[in-house]
């Protein structure tokens, strides 16, 4: 079975995938995944644990060539231009696709050089530069006013929820068009987790969220579209609100409601 | 009963006790250390015994105990006068014992030769040999005058062996055109002949110019006699220092052993080994260790590297660490022969066939030397320093190394700027505990380039002033040599402590130090996170 690709809406599709595969040596992690993903929207992946879509998350920034026996069939593309291909360059892509991850990760670092890190390792050097990134990274997520005065202390006495808007102002920080959010709230606090999604909200009007969820009631609020995977496969994909209210597939139905998964 | 085994009780006993003989055993050896060695510098009171016979000897007490099989109470003298008796200590019978004296005027002589002289002074004789007052007062100014006279000489000395070096520079030189064809050469080698013989007899001309001024030193002397009366006359210049122990106050004493720790820490060793200061032992051991963390430290750090975050795991990989942490295993001396075959007579060697030719058969690297040494230990300890660094790379987050990678950084740029800093303070442990075991090493290095005695530090003013092909001397050793190997293994015995506490010392310092540093790391990459 292989859905059609689903265009959403009337914003543009900024990442294509096409009839990817992939597997881990060789298990068929994900079966034959076709998508498109409209700009300054939020799209969720949904789906039980195992079912690839934190597997093809990071097919989006090529974290998956960090493992050996990992091999993707099929074409990915953002704004048309493939990213799967051996000759893609890995490094400007990973500055287009930015990342937060599962467990918040602050380098050992104070809070500014954790925010410069990406401008650094590019070569940026002007202080300038540097203090105006910082200051645009830590606003854009929200985190300015907590943290303005102590810029320069250790980002790991921050708390987890301060930690996390950190990674995402260190993502934002070299201006990426895409933004991946791998379960971004799975280990903080309902008060922490309110604040991730309410600048989701004020991010998707400058960049493109792509978030893997476990937490049906957070892509339901965050996302415009959802997508719903099973055992490797893209069940359905679609309009949020049209996805929770009224899915077109049986499985997707039982698993919003909990039936199984 | 039951539950008392359950809820775990013995075991936190029998760890509780454990600790408490591990700390025990520690403080025992330390005590014993600190006791014999710490007691070496005090200057003990001269005691003099008349006995049945009639006769009186002199000495320290150095031990009291009975007689294994007589089972007689008895008393152990240091008499020291080797010169006279030939030999340094004598056992007393307690019963033959009448008097017990401490006479306030008696000295006690530390010599150049033949160890310490107990006696009284007799007479005295001035500048010209002419006699003087026979005092204390007396004695102290001449032999500080004579030793003034004797520093006086080394601007001499220096002279002399500066033109010995210039000579030495030609010799090598005229060797070296020799090598190379004395016929074509020997215009040039007549030249280089000629200035060498000028060298020479400038050099002997100082030599004579000294021998005389010796002499003329030497003729200021005083007689002592020992408890028996039996004189002996000696030059001041033999001795190195003159106390009256049974009329010091304790602060003097105090100030005679503050001056013996100085005279143990700075100076160079006497009478083999047995007297006289560790300095050359000390900066041995301290320049082999840091010249060792220098080679090992990028080596092994580089190949943990390696191991850890380039290498593909695999069977290859597994093999290598496997043999990674058997070489640690491997005895140290199987280290030494192999220093001793792969660096000093194959590296080596190879370097003085194509440099040095002209010196074969006298070999420059191809013999043992503080270099070889180093390396051979650092090849002891790269196996510490690798399993350290594997493991705290490992202990790194993945998290930290995706987060890096998601923002664009490349592997290396990674490890540079996050891996790196973050694994230090684990690097630092296995540095530390490789200058640990390296500092304790001595089987090997006596195959490598330590020796009894070195005439020279492998540091000095000469150019190119590192001299790694220079032998040296190290702590360790010398508590083998000193302790088992010298003529007088008694008398050296509160050397051997004195130098075992020593070396404790050093490693305390440097693992402390290095300690310290990696706590400070620790501070900085490291804080809670929630």
């Amino acid at each position: 079975m292989s859905p059609e690709p689903v265009d959403l809406s009337n914003h543009p599709p900024v990442i294509e995938a096409d009839h990817v595969n992939l597997y881990y040596g060789t298990t068929h992690a994900l079966k034959d995944i076709s998508l498109s993903m409209g700009k300054n929207q939020v799209a969720a992946f949904i789906g039980p644990s195992g079912c690839g879509k934190s597997t093809l998350l990071r097919c989006l920034n090529r974290m998956n060539d960090l493992i050996d026996s990992v091999r993707v069939e099929g074409s990915i593309t953002l704004d048309g231009e493939e990213i799967t291909g051996r000759s893609t360059d890995v490094i400007s892509l990973r500055r287009r696709v930015g990342m937060v991850f599962q467990q918040s990760n602050p380098f050992p670092k104070s809070i500014y050089e954790n925010i410069v890190y990406g401008m650094r390792i590019a070569g940026v050097n002007d202080k300038a530069t540097l203090d105006e990134t910082v200051e645009r990274s830590l606003k854009g997520a929200a985190i300015w006013n907590e943290v303005k005065d102590r810029l320069h202390d250790s980002a790991l006495g921050l708390s987890g929820g301060q930690a996390q808007r950190i990674c995402i102002a260190r993502a934002i920080a070299t201006n990426p068009e895409v933004i991946l959010m791998d379960e971004p709230c799975s280990a903080l606090d309902p008060l922490s987790t309110l604040k991730i999604e309410e600048l989701i909200d004020e991010l998707k009007k400058q960049y493109t969220i792509v978030i893997v969820t476990h937490n049906m009631q957070q892509a339901a609020r965050v996302s415009d579209a959802t997508a719903f995977f099973y055992l490797g496969e893209l069940i359905e994909m679609g309009d949020t609100k049209k996805i929770f209210t009224n899915p077109e597939k049986q499985q997707t139905e039982d698993y919003i409601t909990g039936r199984f998964g | 009963m039951k539950n008392y085994w359950k809820r775990g009780e013995p075991m936190v006993l029998a760890a509780g006790a454990t600790l408490a003989l591990i700390l025990f055993m520690t403080l025992t050896l330390l005590a014993v250390i600190l006791g014999n060695s710490l007691g070496y510098f005090w200057v003990k009171d001269m005691v003099q015994l008349k006995l049945k016979d009639g006769s009186l000897i002199m000495g320290q007490l150095t031990a009291t105990g009975r007689h294994a099989l007589t089972d007689v109470e008895r008393l152990q003298l240091k008499v020291g006068n080797r010169d006279l008796y030939s030999q340094d200590f004598r056992w007393v019978d307690d019963s033959e014992v009448v008097e017990r004296a401490k006479p306030d005027d008696a000295y006690l002589l530390e010599r150049r030769e033949h160890g310490n002289f107990f006696g009284f002074l007799k007479e005295l004789k001035g500048a010209e040999g002419e006699p003087v007052t026979a005092d204390y007062v007396t004695l102290m100014k001449l032999h500080t005058a004579v030793l003034d006279k004797q520093r006086g000489l080394k601007s001499i000395k220096k002279e002399m062996s500066r033109l010995n070096q210039a000579s030495e520079q030609l010799r090598l030189k005229i060797q070296k055109l020799e090598y190379k064809g004395s016929e074509v050469n020997s215009a040039a080698i007549a030249v280089l002949a000629e200035e060498r013989a000028k060298l020479t007899m400038a050099f002997d001309a100082l030599n004579e110019q000294l021998n005389q001024k010796q002499a003329e030193l030497n003729k200021t002397a005083a007689v002592f006699s020992d408890a028996a009366g039996t004189s002996k006359e000696l030059p001041l210049l033999e001795i190195v220092k003159i106390y009256q122990p049974n009329s010091m106050s304790a602060v003097a004493k105090a100030g005679a052993y503050l001056g013996k720790i100085r005279e143990l820490l700075f100076d160079d060793p006497r009478e083999s080994n047995t007297e006289g200061g560790l300095f050359p032992a000390i900066f041995g051991t301290i320049l082999m260790v840091l010249l060792m963390s220098v080679f090992s430290l990028p080596f092994g750090v580089i190949a943990a590297i390696y191991l850890r975050e380039y290498a593909r795991e695999g069977r290859l990989v597994q093999l290598v660490r496997i043999a990674v942490n058997n070489l640690a295993g491997v005895p140290s001396i199987v280290y030494g022969v192999f220093g001793l075959g792969f660096f000093v007579y194959g590296i080596g060697g190879s370097l003085d066939k194509l440099f040095f030719p002209e010196r074969l058969p006298t070999p420059v690297f191809g013999t043992g030397g503080i270099l070889w040494a180093s390396l051979t230990l650092a090849l002891l300890t790269v196996p510490v320093v690798i399993v350290a660094t594997e493991e705290s790379l490992a202990s790194i987050p993945k998290g930290i190394r995706e987060g890096s990678l998601a923002l664009g950084a490349t592997k290396f740029q990674t490890l540079t700027k996050v891996l790196l800093p973050m694994a230090t303070p684990g690097i630092m442990t296995g540095l530390v505990l490789s200058m640990a075991r390296a500092v304790g090493e001595v089987a090997p290095l006596m195959l490598v380039g330590v020796v009894k005695l070195a005439p020279t530090l492998p540091f000095d003013g000469q150019f190119p002033f590192f001299h790694m092909d220079r032998k040296f001397m190290h702590l360790g050793f010398h508590i083998f040599d000193v302790g088992f190997q010298s003529p007088n293994v008694e008398a050296a015995k509160p050397m051997v402590y004195v130098t075992t506490l020593l070396l404790l010392l050093i490693v305390i310092a440097a693992t402390s130090l290095a300690i310290r540093f990696r706590n400070q790391m620790r501070r900085r990459y490291t804080t809670s996170h929630f």
